[in-house]
């Protein structure tokens, strides 16, 4: 089924990676402390987003591929197997993501955050919400399924990476400017358990949609 | 478990951890040195005023074999678990690493059900370190933002190069040796970074061969000891820079970078000088990319007359002032300053690091003054002001008397009556003994110092 709710909820998806401080807001605010400079946290938020838009970008793209050996059922199931698996595994080891340091730049930084995004099975978790997209006009006239249609591919990762900017952008210079880290010590919630309980749920949800 | 909300211990920066709440206890290394067979033993110390057992040892742990030499010690985890690059805050600071220099072996602790019962979890072997990691004699332990860091002083054989190891920070396993290319660094002792810039810093001693026997006067006179920094990419794990301070300057030891991690300075102490027995205070910096160093305190010897003096000294007529540790709070204004030979605790305001200010002055033992406490003013101490800790918020200090056995024999050859005190510190700057504040070990030796919690030596910040 076809819905067309998947564009906000890609949006929201979005929004809810964008406000995990390991996920990238927290580090484009360090940046700014560690250079004392407001557009030193803007600056940073660029990379950032590539690399996290690289991250969904890659999933869709190895979706996209799949859909063309497999039946769209089988990929529903493979892709919710993929994402409770992967859920129940960081729930069981809390293993953390441990690459870069404090001074890196543009490359690097995107780097950081296609890594630490891909760890947490961000893309993984869009899947499910693009798998119930209506396929864009041109594509159903030509009869493709809807990853095959590199248009909404590419939309869907740009819808998600807007949802993601929005809040990881917002609240990186709210805090900055503002709030301040001390938010951090009663506010950081263990957004790995969230996380993961978040894998499982659209895991499951790939298989009843 | 993990955590649901951060550690309430863990500060995103040093300035918020300033206002964490007074510690309540302290942990302290004690050390036996009769050759009696007992064990060394991790001591808690009530430093709570309100409570009855202030100033009393209320818990003791024994190890489980003699002879570890309990040293150095730290936390499972910290601060640093909040830094961006691999945030993982939701673990608890919960156990003590407490390696012993001599046997090796390192003990992990855990505090948690009842901190004044610590209980011992789990015991590294030196053969697991050696295996892992082609170190012994493992040293400094600091929490880093992704495991658990040590120095070592040396190989398994008693020689060198020393150098640093990983541990795992939920199991503990010893990961391996960190350097990828340790260019000429051969002598180890500390170590500690600057987050802020990727860089870890490292001090020389000497091997265990070289140490274990004493200060070697026939190594000593021919320079033999450390007296070079090194300089790391802790990304690349590879050395960068090497900064030597002249061979004339004996044992680089104790290490305290800037916390603010903006500041790219940090302060060194060197034991002695070869040229007239004073001891020193180094800043290095970093200026334009490249790492400098340069001596900015400098704390002469006082003669004495030979009969006051243990064998190894009678020939210089004089008391070597020793600085064997240093310590900076968190807001990188006060360094403290302990003098193991005169017994003098010194305190500088180094707000601006390159003119520092002595702010405060005491004595508490030392060779030739045996300087006494006000709780029993008419007992002369011996030993002088030695392992250093500070509390967070700034406004106290705590001190023990032991270096390490085979050199505490050396300068105090009739053996040391071990103590723990406390100083009160104005805001402003200056400090006094607390009257009321006096621990004594009997026949054990309080070393290292850590406050519940964290202290000033205990958390690393990526955050000004």
């Amino acid at each position: 089924m076809a819905h067309s709710w998947g564009w906000p909820a890609l949006f929201l998806l979005g929004a809810y990676h964008g406000i995990n401080p390991g996920m990238g807001w927290l580090f484009a605010v360090a940046v700014g402390m560690q250079q004392n400079s407001a557009q030193a946290v803007v600056y940073s938020l660029v990379p950032i987003a590539l690399g996290h838009a690289l991250a969904i970008g890659v999933a869709v793209l190895i979706g996209a591929l799949l859909q063309i050996v497999l039946p769209l059922l089988y990929l529903k199931i493979a892709v919710g197997a993929a994402l409770v698996a992967l859920g129940v595994y960081r729930v069981v080891r809390s293993h953390h993501f441990r690459w870069g340091g404090m001074q890196m730049g543009f490359r690097e930084l995107a780097i950081w955050s296609f890594l630490m995004a891909s760890a947490h099975g961000a893309g993984l978790m869009v899947l499910p919400l693009v798998l119930t997209l209506p396929p864009m006009p041109a594509a159903h006239h030509a009869h493709m399924g809807r990853f095959g249609d590199p248009l909404t591919a590419i939309l869907a990762t740009l819808v998600h990476t807007i949802g993601y900017l929005t809040l990881t952008g917002a609240v990186a210079l709210v805090v900055y400017q503002s709030l301040g880290l001390a938010l951090l010590r009663k506010a950081w919630l263990n957004f790995d358990l969230v996380w993961a309980v978040a894998l499982i749920a659209t895991g499951c949800f790939a298989w009843i949609i | 478990m993990p955590l649901w909300r951060p550690d309430p211990t863990f500060y995103p920066s040093p300035k918020m951890a300033m206002q964490a709440p007074p510690e309540k206890l302290a942990f302290v290394a004690m050390l036996n040195a009769n050759n009696n067979g007992r064990p060394d033993a991790l001591g808690v110390v009530d430093v709570e005023p309100e409570s009855s057992g202030y100033s009393h040892i209320v818990g003791q742990l024994d190890m489980p074999n003699p002879g570890d030499e309990l040293h150095h010690f730290g936390w499972n985890a910290c601060s640093a678990c909040l830094c961006p690059y691999a945030p993982h805050p939701h673990v608890e600071r919960r156990y003590l690493v407490v390696p012993g220099i001599r046997s090796s072996r390192i003990h992990i602790i855990d505090t948690k059900p009842d901190p004044r019962r610590p209980e011992i979890v789990k015991v590294i072997e030196p053969e697991t370190l050696a295996t892992r990691a082609g170190y012994a004699s493992p040293h400094t332990i600091h929490c880093g933002p992704e495991g658990i860091y040590a120095s070592a002083l040396g190989s398994p054989d008693g020689d060198g190069p020393g150098g640093i190891f990983v541990m795992d920070q939920d199991s503990f396993d010893v990961l391996g040796q960190w350097e990828l290319d340790r260019g000429s660094q051969y002598l180890a002792y500390d170590f500690w970074w600057h987050l802020g810039y990727d860089t870890v810093i490292t001090s020389e001693w000497g091997t265990p061969k070289m140490v274990q026997n004493g200060v070697n006067p026939d190594i000593l006179l021919k320079s033999g000891y450390g007296h070079k920094l090194h300089v790391w990419d802790s990304r690349k794990r590879r050395r960068v820079q090497e900064l030597d301070l002249g061979s004339e300057y004996q044992m680089a030891l104790e290490l305290r970078p800037a916390h603010d991690p903006t500041r790219a300075y940090g302060f060194l102490g060197v034991v002695v000088s070869l040229k007239d027995l004073s001891a020193s205070i180094w800043l290095w910096h970093r200026n334009n990319g490249k790492w400098g160093v340069q001596k900015i305190i400098d704390i002469p010897a006082e003669p004495a007359e030979p009969e006051q003096l243990p064998p190894l000294l009678q020939g210089f007529k004089a008391v070597p002032p020793l600085i064997t540790d240093i310590n900076l709070s968190l807001d990188d204004r006060f360094l403290y300053v302990s003098c193991f030979g005169t017994g003098e605790f010194l305190q500088y305001d180094v707000s601006d690091p390159f003119h520092p200010k002595k702010t405060g002055s005491f004595h508490l033992g030392g060779i030739v003054r045996r300087a006494t406490h006000p709780k029993h003013p008419k007992t002369a101490l011996n030993g002088g002001p030695q392992m250093v800790e500070v509390s967070r918020d700034g406004r106290r200090a705590y001190f023990t008397n032991s270096l390490y056995a085979p050199w505490d024999a050396q300068f105090y050859p009739e053996g040391i009556r071990s103590w723990m005190v406390k100083v009160n510190v104005n805001p402003q700057g200056g400090m006094q003994l607390d009257p009321q504040f006096f621990v004594d070990f009997g026949d054990l030796r309080g070393h290292q110092v850590r406050l519940e919690g964290g202290d000033a030596s205990s958390d690393s910040y990526c955050y000004a």
